[in-house]
This record gives C-alpha cells, structure tokens and sequence, in this order.
C-alpha cells in the first residue's frame, strides 16, 4: 500500500500547490483589478480611515478638512467644507457613498498620503497610521468669493483667473453653485436637475458659443502668420454675403479700409469673416490649437470633468479638425459650430498676456505633509508657444482699445490700463434659458495691467438678454480689481 | 526514543513566541500600549502544551515529534486570529483548546489498543450517521445559512459532521483491511472497465448513499464533499485501483449534478461560484468580499489587527463569518500571501508527517486509519481554503484548529491523538530487530 500512499501524498500536495497558486493570484496578480471593481467598497472604506489632507486657499483658508467620528475600530473620517458654496468648484467633494470628483477626486493620491510608495512602506514597518498631505491652491478666496457673488447676480455661468506667467488659478466659479457638504444628502436630487446642474463646473464643462471674443484667436492667427500687420486695411461692409447666409456687422455699419485695431475695437464681423477666409482651415486651426483648443486643457481636474474646446460636431460627439469643411468666416467671429470653455477662453488672454506663451493651468500651488514640510511645488510649464511675443504686443495695443473706446469700457480699472474684449453670442431658443428668443451668452476676456500683466480672466454668462460690454466686463473688472488690489 | 520528545519540546518553543508576537500585535494594535498581558496569555498557552508534551512523553515516547507542535502552531495562530476578531470568541475558543487536549488525552489513555475500534466498526459507522440526523431534529436543530450543521443542546451546542468524519474513517480502514484483497482479486472486467465485484462493495454503496444523504437532506455540501474524498483515497490505497477512484468520481460527480439540478441550495453554490458577479450585494457579496479581502492583503497584508471585518461605524459585515469559513480570507489580508502560504505549508507539512505515519505502520488497519486520518483533515484543509479562494465552490466547513468552533478543535485533537496512537506504535516497531519488520514489510 506504501505506493498509494506516497501517490496519494503527491496528490494532496497538488491540491495545496492550487491552493497556493490561487492566493497568489487574488492577493497579488489580480489585486490591483480587483480593487477597481465597483462591487469593492473597501478601497473607499480604508481610505475613510485616513485621515485626509487639508485643501487650503492661497491665503491658508481651509477649503476642505476631515473631522473623525466614531471611536477605535470603528474611527472613520467625514470631509467637511467650512466655506460651504464657495470652493464647491473646483474642488469637488470626497464621500464614501458617493465617490469624488474635481480637484478632490484628481489629488486624491497625495490628499491620502500614497505619493510615494517608498515612504508609505517606510511608514508601514515604523508603524505610523497613514496620513494625507495637505495641499494648497492658487485660489485667491476674496476675489472667488466676490466673482461668485456678483456671478450670481448676473446668472448661470461661469469665471475663470488665470496668473498668465505661470498658469496658476486664481479664481474658478461656476453658477449655480453647490454646497459640497449636501453632496449626502441631495446628490440624487443636483444630479437629476437639468436647468441648476450644480453639480457641473461651468467653467471646465460649460461649452458655450465664444462669440467675438474668438476674434482675439484670428488676430493671432492673422497677425502671426504675417497674413496681415497692424497696418493692413480690409475693407468690411456693413453686410458680406456668405455662404448664401448674410454676415452682418452690428447697426449694419460700413468700416472701409479699416485697421486691425479698428475692426478689434468694434468688433467688426465682416473683417474678421473675410480675414478667416483668408487664412484657411490650416492655419487657423493651427493657431486654434497652440491656444489650446480641439485637445483637453492640462489642468489638474479629471479628464472627464474638463471639456475640449473646438468646433463641435455635436450629432456625433466629435470635435472638427482642419480637414473638416467649415464656414471660415463664421468661425473666425466665433460662430459655425465652435464651443469653447470658460477656462479655454482665459486661456487665450492668458497667452496673450504671457507675451504669447501659453502656460498649463494648475489650481494646486504647495503639497505640504503632518510634519509641516512641503513635499512639492507646483512647477509652472509651457502647453505652447502660441503666437510670437511681437504678435502678442500687437494683439495687446488692439485690445486696450476695446477697453478705452471701444465695446468693452465697463472693464477699464481707473489709473490701470486693461486688454480684452467682449463677446456676445446670440442664443436664441436655447431651452437651457427657458426657450427665450432674446437669449445671449454674454462673455469678456482680458488681462490687466496691459503693460505688465498679472491676471488674466474669462467671465461667461448664460441666457442673458445683456450684452458681454455690459453684464460679463464689470464681472472682470471687480475681479481683476481684486486680485490687483489683494497682491499688493 | 526520547530525543523525539526532546525535539517536540523544542519546537513548542518557537509555538508560544508566535502565540506572545500575536497577541502583542494585536494589543498593540487595539489598546496603543503594550501591556503584559500578551505574555501571561503566551505563558498560559507554553504551560498547557508542556503539559500535554510532559503526558505524551509518559505514554506515546515514541510518537511523531513534529505533529503536535504543527497543530499547536495552528491553535496558536487561530488563536490570535479570533482575539483580533472578538475577545470573547476567543476566551471560548481557549477553553475549547483546553476540553481538546482532555479528550486528547482520553484518546490516548483508552484507546492504546486501538485495534478495538475495528471490533465496533458498525456501531461506529452507524452512530456517526446517525448524529448526522440529529440537527434536524426539532428542538435541538439549528440552521445555519440554509444547512442544518448544529444541534443545541441547553447551553451546549456541536456540530456532528465534525465528529462522523472520524468514525466514517474507522469504519473504512476496519472494513477496506479485511476486504481490499476481495475487492481486487474479484474485480471484473466489463466493456473494458475494472469494476469492483458486487457482493463486497455493499457497505461502501452506504457510504455514498451518506455523502449523497448529507448533500440533499441537512444540505452540508462541505462535509459531504470531504466524506467523499476520503473515501475514495483509502479506497485508493486499500486496493491501488486507479479505475475504482474514477467509477467513484464518476457516481458523485453524476449525483452532484442531479441533485445540484434539483436542489436549490446546492445549486445556488455552484452558481455563485462561478458567477458572483451577477449579485454583488447578495448572494455573491461573501465570496467576492473574500476576494476583495485578499486583494486588500497583498505580498505582506495589513499585519493583525489592521484589516476591516465591518463596515465602519456599523454592524454590517463586510467579510460574512470571518471567524470560521472565511477566516483564511482574513488571514491574507491581515499578513498577506506571505503569512497565507506559511499556514498552507503547516498544512503540508501535517500532511507529510501523518502520510509518513501511515507508511510507517506496521498493519494494514494502522496504515489506513493513519492515512484515512491524514487525507480526512488535509481536504478539509482544501475544501475550506479552495472555497474561499474560489478554486472550488464555497462551503460551510471550519479550516481546521484555527477557525472558530468547539466542535472541530475537539474531533481535530481525537483525530491527533488517534494518529499519534498509531504513530507511536509504528515507531517502537520500527526500532525493533530487523527481522521482525522484514516481516512487517512483507504484509504491507
């Protein structure tokens, strides 16, 4: 029987030999898989026991901490947001039930103390419990906290402040806001309202019309390319058939052997149309791109929660390409099909302000861990190098004259010169706005001061029967006042 | 032989310091201080394994050294593993460590001749299935997660499959000696397949027809898988009839599937095993929480203490029964696949000790019982972990000497003692003049 025995005995080896094999493969190999399983709450529960990190504004404002409930094993964290609406965008919120999302849901690494896998092993034999770093933005509190009051005037939409030189965000607000401390208990509720959406930011997800402010990217395209020089006239009658469709200016005004700085200033439609023309798809989409359109801005958001900017097939969900056929000269005042964020459009002041270098957009400025140090700095880093600087001062002398004289004096700062321009898209039927015919998104970008730019902003508003002149450039104004003011 | 006693002492030593580390962790872990009570509990759990070395040294000296302390190992774990769960399961599961070694000891103390089994094998046989019956008794039944395991009676409460198992393996050893040269001389051949002649495979028949019984009428599809397996391996052994093996697998592979058509609960099993997905939040959240769990461990694991058993600030169970079926779950994610394979490898090496016991023996009742004892444990060890890790589908079966429970500590320690009889046996023979066992061999 000795045999059968010793047979029998390699058998049951075998059978322990699977058993290994198989604790192998859902401990180790397939471990990462399976903790992405939505059925696996554990990831979510194990990280309410962290004690996560702080959120904190440029100023040490607490934007999002975590207070403990319960005691011993039972010990979990909750977040809580003590300025309640303020920050909900784009900071987003972190709940075990209902997940993560915005600048929450993109640091959530660091936040819960995982950046660097040596130091938590470290960390796990010294026996310390796991910590989140705390992590600080760029935002400038007051000027959000005044963008999002005066936004809340105006209507549903958006403002976004870009520093140019480093792409750091100072403001971010998108109206109809949220208290992300609700996020429990009316998540169902925001998720399920189609006009509010509170739950969406604006300002990253928002695609809107870009109207005339668009007319700043065909400068740039125009002047940098050399299609024309700030002393190239075209002359822009007050109608230019196009397409078989009238391109009108407003008022139906004549501008005859107008400059760039003219039909900039007035925002002539049919210059820029003709100009667009003139251009081509290449190069237009071209420059497009260099300011950041028809690609997903390099902010640190989730990619899902950012939106590209471009010329919107919206049948199919795509964005267009030079290759596609489009009405150039729509395009080029902002029109055809084109979409653009708020964040795009600061984006493009932004370059222009940066004598034409365009920086990425980051909200987080320090990573400091419990002991106080900081860990990491926010490195400002170029996306492109959009036009040249001389193109960029070009751009900038034809802006200030949509402030001093032109459609956009409602931005001007007394004793500080300021750049930009208005744009006013006509939306008429938009269900979003209650269907109204007399719909408008309303919309200023600029920078200030001119000669020596710090901030950069895009304001939006939605379903307005106001013009950008006169509902979106007092936004900019007291924003930019206050971020001016503040650094001082 | 008493350097084999001498080698069981030493390596209780490093038993109790794992059993000290445990709880100190666990401690550690709980209370944020270290206090000495980890080392009065280690100090506790050495002086009752010496004891119990000091009264084998006395009466089995020649027994296998290792088997002990690798089951003692097991309780020590088990123990810290329970601590950390509940400490009152654990003050139980102490006390039921200690009713263990009594009856170990009673074991020992009157079955020295365990021949004597062999006089009663039917009366064993018979009493082991009808205990079976007893949970579904009312009154005293109880139904656990849809199986009837338990009988309750006043304060106390075991589970009778744990005890059966042994007295089904007696009764196979008993009756497979006297019949195994039947069994093969009369197997004839039909359309090329060796089958066993009818008139001496009754008796095993009733052992199918109470694999099969299990199965369908107290639902305990674990104890009726390990039943099965035994029998086939000493079957095995006995008659060294691979074709024997393969007509057995054959009939309850072909009964599992009728019954797992037609019977709900067994059905369920097999589905959940291979679709949990399907019901995450029902009838797959225990399976797939084992899982998760282990994902959770990794190479090293949380260390003790440090997993989730509970959702946080509630009652609600994130690993269902985490002190008995899914406790190997618990002990991936708390020390991880490293700590997983080390219990595995106790596993083996029990295996490895009780088959070489039974190689060891002298006679043919001693050589089955000893293998039989060694096969019904090492499955159960299988069945239970291949469960949890979804190598098989999940049953209601304790991992034996670490999960929690009084009845599968105390038949697990009957068992040690009934393979340490016939161990002690086969090694004072062994060291006997040559002669002698040349003529052991012979019949062997």
């Amino acid at each position: 029987m000795n045999r059968q025995i010793v047979k029998l005995f390699a058998f049951v080896m075998v059978l322990f030999g699977v058993l290994i094999g198989f604790t192998s493969y859902w401990s180790v190999f397939d471990a990462e898989a399976l903790k992405e399983k939505n059925a696996n709450k554990r990831p979510l529960l194990e990280q309410q026991q962290i004690p996560r990190g702080r959120i904190l504004a440029a100023d040490g404002t607490v934007i999002a901490k975590s207070v403990a409930k319960g005691k011993g094993a039972a010990k979990r964290y909750v977040r809580r947001y003590p300025e309640g609406t303020l920050f909900g965008h784009p900071i987003g919120y972190s709940f075990v039930q209902y997940g993560d999302s915005e600048f929450e849901q993109f640091h959530n690494e660091e936040l819960v103390g995982e950046g660097s896998e040596f130091s938590s092993i470290a960390d796990e034999l010294l026996g310390h419990a796991q910590e989140g770093n705390d992590i600080v933005t760029s935002i400038d509190t007051e000027a959000q906290r005044l963008a999002l009051a005066e936004l809340e005037e105006a209507g549903y939409g958006a403002v976004v402040a870009l520093e140019p030189s480093t792409g750091a965000v100072k403001v971010m607000v998108s109206n109809a806001p949220y208290d992300p401390n609700r996020v429990p208990y009316d998540f169902e509720k925001w998720n399920a309202d189609e006009v509010e959406r509170p739950l969406v930011n604006r300002a990253t997800q928002g695609l809107y019309p870009p109207g005339s402010t668009f007319k700043v990217v065909t400068a740039a395209a125009g002047l940098d390319s050399g299609a024309i020089t700030p002393e190239t006239t075209i002359d822009a009658p007050g109608t230019l058939e196009v397409e078989g469709t009238p391109l009108q200016n407003d008022f139906n005004q004549d501008f005859f052997g107008a400059t760039l700085d003219t039909a900039l200033t007035n925002s002539v439609n049919t210059w820029f149309g003709q100009l667009g023309q003139q251009l081509g798809n290449d190069t237009l989409f071209k420059y497009m791109e260099r300011f950041g359109f028809n690609a997903t801005p390099a902010i640190d958001l989730p990619e899902d929660e950012v939106e590209e900017s471009g010329v919107w097939d919206l049948e199919n969900e795509e964005v267009l390409t030079a290759k596609d056929p489009v009405d150039l000269a729509r395009l080029a005042i902002g029109q055809e099909r084109l979409l653009a964020t708020p964040l795009q459009m600061a984006q493009v002041a932004s370059a222009v302000a940066n004598g034409g270098t365009l920086m990425k957009p980051q909200i987080w400025k320090r990573e400091i861990d419990p002991d106080g140090r900081v860990v990491d700095t926010m490195d400002p880093s170029v996306y492109s190098e959009a036009v040249s600087e001389e193109t960029a001062a070009e751009l900038t002398t034809a802006m200030e004259g949509v402030v001093n004289e032109g459609t956009g004096t409602n931005a001007a700062i007394p004793g500080v010169p300021v750049a930009g321009k208005t744009g006013t898209a006509e939306t008429p039927g938009n269900l979003a706005c209650g269907g109204g015919e007399n719909e408008n998104q309303a919309w200023f970008i600029g920078f200030a001061p001119a000669d020596d730019p710090q901030i950069a902003i895009a304001a939006s508003v939605e379903c307005t029967e106001q013009f950008g002149g006169d509902i979106a450039a007092p936004i900019f104004r007291d924003v930019a006042e206050a971020i001016l003011n503040g650094e001082e | 032989m008493t350097s084999a006693r001498n080698r069981e002492l030493l390596a209780l030593v490093p038993v109790a310091a794992l059993l000290t580390a445990g709880f100190a962790a666990v401690f550690s872990q709980e209370n944020e201080q270290l206090g000495n009570l980890s080392l009065i509990y280690g100090a506790y759990f050495l002086a009752i394994c010496i004891a119990t070395h000091v009264y084998l040294r006395i009466r089995l000296p020649n027994a296998d050294p290792y088997l002990f302390p690798l089951m003692a190992t097991l309780t020590a774990f088990g123990l810290v593993m329970i601590y950390r769960i509940d400490e009152g399961l654990a003050r139980d599961q102490a006390n039921w460590f200690v009713l263990g070694l009594v009856l170990f000891a009673l074991t020992i103390q009157f079955l020295r001749d365990y021949e004597v089994l062999e006089r009663y094998r039917y009366t064993i046989a018979i009493g082991g299935l009808l205990v079976l019956l007893a949970p579904r008794l009312p009154g005293i039944g109880q139904q656990v997660n849809g199986a009837y395991l338990g009988v309750k009676i006043g304060p106390l409460a075991f589970q009778p499959a744990e005890f059966t198992k042994i007295a089904i393996v007696v009764f196979l050893a008993s009756y497979l000696r006297e019949h195994r040269e039947v069994l093969i001389v009369g197997a004839r051949r039909v359309l090329g397949v060796t089958l066993p002649p009818l008139k001496h495979f009754g008796p095993m028949l009733v052992v199918w027809g109470a694999s099969m019984f299990m199965l369908v009428f107290i639902r305990d599809l674990g104890s009726s898988l390990i039943f099965f397996a035994a029998f086939l391996a000493l079957l095995y052994v006995a008659t060294g009839r691979f074709s024997f093996v393969v007509i057995g697998m054959a009939m309850f592979l072909v009964g599992a599937w009728f019954f797992a058509s037609t019977v709900p609960h067994v059905h369920e099993r097999v589905d959940i095993w291979l679709h949990p997905y399907d019901d995450p939040q029902g009838s797959g959240y225990q399976v797939l929480n084992s899982i998760f769990a282990q994902a959770d461990g990794g190479l090293f694991g949380k260390g003790f203490g440090e997993a989730l058993i509970t959702v946080p600030g509630t009652d609600n169970a994130l690993l269902p029964a985490a002190q008995t079926d899914m406790i190997y779950a618990l002990i991936v994610n708390e020390v991880g696949l490293f700590g997983a394979v080390g219990v595995v490898l106790i596993y083996m090496l029990i295996a490895a000790r009780g088959f070489k016991v039974a190689l060891l023996a002298g006679d043919g009742f001693s050589k089955l019982l000893a293998t039989g004892l060694t096969a019904v444990f090492a499955i159960q060890a299988f069945v239970i972990i291949g469960g949890v890790t979804r190598v098989i589908p999940l049953t209601g079966v304790t991992l034996p000497f670490i999960s929690y429970g009084g009845s599968s500590i105390v038949a697990n320690f009957v068992l040690l003692a009934l393979l340490l009889l016939v161990s002690d046996r086969a090694r004072r023979e062994a060291a006997e003049p040559p002669g002698r066992m040349a003529a052991l061999g012979a019949t062997a």
